[in-house]
């Protein structure tokens, strides 16, 4: 399969196969910009069997945009090309704290209760690959709804 | 650790406290509760901000007549008389609050308040219940009782009855458990009102070991503390689900027949038609001297953290 390079804008490889459109959605869905752009899914892959790609000109991701997209895409490595070459290369890692990106789904948190005044706090849970605790009720935000909120 | 380690502390969960801390507390309340008279005004010339967003009859009462007996003064933040009803935010209050006391008591309906409190505030933060979640002081005097009235805690067989799910003194209760060697926790409840999963889960994970009953008659005989938790309306999403465990369950006479004779039946009060006042004069009946026990607990704690005890 053959897809053309991009002179500028951003690759972001080694997508678990599938989640591709969620990433998308977490750019904002720039083709309805105009923008071009290459998605490339379920394609073989040494590392995870099958993998997704998405190929996007004219868009750098914003370093809250990689923090989230660790949270769908836990493996994904983020490029960034300039003039047709790679100006940086990085790997995502889901954050141990995430401090007012995700929003706690129990209506009696303080942080939903205060909205505004007081930024959710979510801290990794340790035993699972990407499950959040919130620091001030304890409840937990799963994979699913984390991907639900941030696309 | 010893007491140093309660020097101006905040208490938020019961979680944040060790087993050596909690009988450092135990021990300073032991002696309040044997002689009241050696109360000595450790907190003269402090200031206590209570600050109730939810009703309260004994927290309340006991930490402000623990206060008053340490010489401290007591400051109340009324809010249905405050700017909280013209919207002020949690965070502003909270500022006010910690620029005029030594140190806050606060309960309110939404889990995490205290712990956002104690980040705001310089001064210790004590939590009087944020909304399902934690009640550490009510675990600390529920132990207590417990303790001075079957003189341990390790080795005893407690069953949790009634509504395990919403309440805040069961998952306290579960969460000091952990920092003992009960022989059994046993958790009776309609299917509607078990401990919810995360709690569970979180239990377990500290080593606590809980089975789940659906009838108290099937464990009553093995029980050495019932601890009885009255189904908490305001905390039900749908008033419909309220409706329908609305008195679901009771102790009598009749069942506690069945129960050990040293067992102490415990409840936080206030009850409802759960705990008839029938039931009082039992010998069992240890309810009355738990609430009475909030005070010198109570004492103990404040004069750990701010009167250097």
């Amino acid at each position: 399969m053959l897809v053309q390079k991009i002179s500028d804008g951003t690759v972001v490889d080694h997508i678990a196969a599938g989640k591709a459109l969620s990433v998308l959605r977490l750019l904002g869905n720039p083709q309805e910009r105009g923008v071009t752009l290459a998605l490339v899914m379920n394609v073989d892959s040494s590392k995870m069997g099958k993998k997704d790609i998405v190929k996007v000109e004219q868009v750098e991701l914003s370093e809250e945009q990689i923090q989230k997209l660790a949270l769908i895409a836990p493996e994904a490595s983020v490029n960034i090309i300039r003039s047709y070459r790679v100006a940086n290369k990085k790997k995502v890692v889901p954050p141990v704290t995430l401090v007012g990106v995700l929003t706690c789904g129990n209506p009696t948190c303080v942080t939903a209760k205060e909205k505004g005044a007081v930024p959710s706090v979510f801290h990794k849970n340790p035993t699972a690959s990407l499950s959040y605790r919130c620091k001030y009720c304890s409840r937990d935000l799963t994979a699913q709804d984390i991907v639900a909120q941030i696309t | 650790m010893g007491r140093g380690s309660w020097d101006h502390r905040d208490v938020i969960s019961i979680l944040d406290f060790s087993r050596s801390d909690l009988e450092t507390l135990f021990e300073a309340a032991d002696g309040v509760a044997d002689k009241p008279e050696s109360v000595r005004e450790s907190l003269s010339g402090k200031i206590v901000a209570t600050a109730f967003f939810e009703p309260s009859t004994r927290t309340r009462l006991s930490f402000t007549t623990a206060a008053l007996k340490l010489g401290a003064r007591v400051i109340d933040l009324s809010p249905d008389v405050s700017s909280v009803v013209k919207g002020e935010t949690l965070p502003d209050t909270i500022r006010m609050l910690e620029s005029y006391s030594d140190m806050i008591v606060m309960r309110h309906p939404s889990e995490g308040a205290a712990l956002l409190a104690s980040e705001i505030s310089r001064g210790p933060v004590i939590n009087g219940g944020d909304g399902s979640q934690h009640h550490p002081t009510q675990a600390m005097l529920d132990l207590f009782t417990v303790r001075r009235l079957k003189g341990t805690v390790d080795g005893l067989v407690f069953a949790l009855y009634g509504d395990i799910r919403y309440a805040r003194t069961a998952a306290s209760l579960l969460f000091a458990l952990t920092k003992f060697k009960p022989k059994k926790v046993y958790l009776v409840s309609p299917e509607s009102l078990r401990l919810r999963a995360e709690t569970k889960q979180r239990v377990q994970e500290l080593g606590l070991r809980t089975e789940e009953a659906g009838n108290l008659a099937d464990v009553l005989g093995d029980v050495d503390v019932l601890y009885m938790i009255r189904i908490q309306k305001e905390r039900f999403p749908d008033p419909v689900e309220y409706e329908k465990v609305r008195g679901s369950y009771r102790i009598t006479k009749e069942m506690l027949s069945a129960a050990k004779k040293d067992g102490v039946l415990m409840h936080a009060l206030p009850r409802l038609s759960e705990l008839p006042p029938e039931i009082d004069s039992l010998p069992n009946a240890a309810y009355m001297k738990q609430a009475a026990w909030g005070v010198p607990v109570r004492i103990a704690l404040l004069d750990l953290i701010l009167g250097g005890g």
